[in-house]
């Protein structure tokens, strides 16, 4: 894997590289962890979690009314109903858009995210850029990613500073009528999960 | 502390750049950081207000200079030697030189891998009834402490409205100092934006934190 050009904070790899196989062995060495430990983890990491969790929710909270009041409710104990997405930790709070009022979620102090949900944070979320400015000019903000509201929608910043984690409920697109829970989910993307972008639009190119 | 990590609210850091079909890591060395300090964790090395505390104490220009893993591996070398669990020397060598000191929950091994799946759980039976319920102003205290803290700077002072009451919690303020869990109430605040940023700023957003019971009083 090799970092596109403008990514300028992945400089020093070869120094960075070797200070971390140097740590690794001193611990694998001292015994506190076991080298096929970590890469359980990364392999977890890298194929258990990711968008595709939270697509699930998301279509499953447009189609069923009883399941997208309880996730409103208890975000952590309606997941924990859908059998075939991953548990999620304690405190999963569920912010819903409506015509009124657009949610956007960051974490000004760091990079706290549902990632069970999502996968880990990109790259962007974790960078000064969106931190600072978040909070101080979302709709700047939604301008860098394209998206434009109504001047007088709401827009509603939830900063993660605790172990809450938040998870934007889109609006359903648009000429979705009859859409099955699969249909539903393709349209669901991760910013759109973020509160920094919306769900496709069927028939739109993606 | 009032470090560079507390940035909400700043200025001058540039336009948001998303990269296409960004992969999960950009570099090998990125998962294996990331492996190491929640393996760690989970053995009981630290927690992780003091992983959070160890990157913000990073010098500002350190902070700011280095990618987001880059910070982990810094913050996470700080914090090992700093609890001795490793020397500096054997971070220079690559290779053990002293004995290991006992981790609190023992190696961490293929077995602990699917306990680490899922996030910690932070809420505590209540130790008294909660000060402020929902629907009540309260106002982020004007507090500087010098170690971690979780409460941003670009509330302090102002009024908001408690918006949800979440139980109470780990006190990131004490665990961080290995003072105990000392567990505090936890409320959504919500305030105006033209509270925080002036009447001239965009009448339309609201912005919430997260703010622990100590971090509020009465109006």
């Amino acid at each position: 894997m090799t970092a596109p050009d403008h990514h300028h904070d992945h400089s020093d790899l070869t120094e960075t590289e070797l200070r971390v196989r140097a740590l690794e062995t001193v611990l694998t060495e001292k015994g506190y962890v076991d080298p096929a430990a970590l890469d359980a983890i990364v392999q977890a990491y890298e194929t258990r979690i990711g968008p595709h969790n939270g697509a699930r929710v998301v279509a499953k909270a447009w189609l069923d009314p009883a399941f997208r009041r309880a996730l409103l409710e208890d975000g952590t104990k309606a997941i924990a109903t859908l059998g075939h997405v991953s548990r999620v930790g304690d405190h999963l709070v569920v912010v819903e858009n409506t015509p009124e009022r657009h949610n956007m979620v960051v974490c000004t102090l760091c990079s706290c995210y549902p990632w069970e949900l999502l996968g880990l944070p990109p790259v962007w979320y974790k960078a000064a850029p969106y931190r600072s400015r978040a909070v101080k000019d979302p709709r700047g903000v939604l301008a860098d990613f394209g998206l434009s509201l109504p001047k007088e929608m709401e827009i509603r910043v939830w900063d993660s500073t605790a172990e809450t984690r938040f998870l934007v409920l889109p609006m359903r697109p648009e000429g979705t009528e009859g859409f099955g829970e699969d249909q539903l989910a393709e349209l669901v993307t991760r910013d759109s999960m973020i509160g920094t972008g919306f769900p496709k639009t069927p028939g739109a190119p993606s | 502390m009032n470090g560079v990590h507390d940035m909400g609210g700043m200025d001058g850091f540039g336009k948001i750049e998303p990269e296409p079909n960004e992969p999960m890591f950009h570099a090998e060395w990125e998962s294996r950081v990331l492996a190491m300090v929640r393996a760690l964790g989970a053995a009981g090395a630290f927690n992780i207000d003091m992983t959070r505390s160890h990157q913000e104490t990073l010098p500002p220009h350190v902070y700011l200079r280095s990618s987001y893993y880059q910070r982990w591996l810094l913050g996470l070398e700080d914090l090992l030697i700093d609890k001795g669990f490793v020397a500096p020397q054997e971070i220079t060598m690559g290779h053990a030189l002293e004995p290991a000191r006992p981790l609190k929950r023992g190696k961490f091994t293929v077995d602990d891998v699917e306990r680490i799946m899922m996030r910690g759980k932070f809420g505590r039976d209540p130790q008294s009834p909660a000060k402020f319920k929902p629907g009540d102003l309260a106002r982020a205290r004007n507090m500087h402490p010098t170690t971690h803290t979780r409460l941003p700077r670009y509330v302090r002072g102002h009024v908001g409205v408690v918006e949800r009451v979440h139980g109470c919690h780990v006190f990131p303020d004490s665990a961080v100092l290995e003072a105990g869990e000392n567990p505090q109430w936890l409320y959504t605040i919500v305030f105006d934006g033209t509270a925080l940023w002036g009447s001239d700023s965009d009448p339309t957003v609201k912005i919430s934190v997260e703010a622990f019971e100590p971090y509020l009083e009465p109006p």
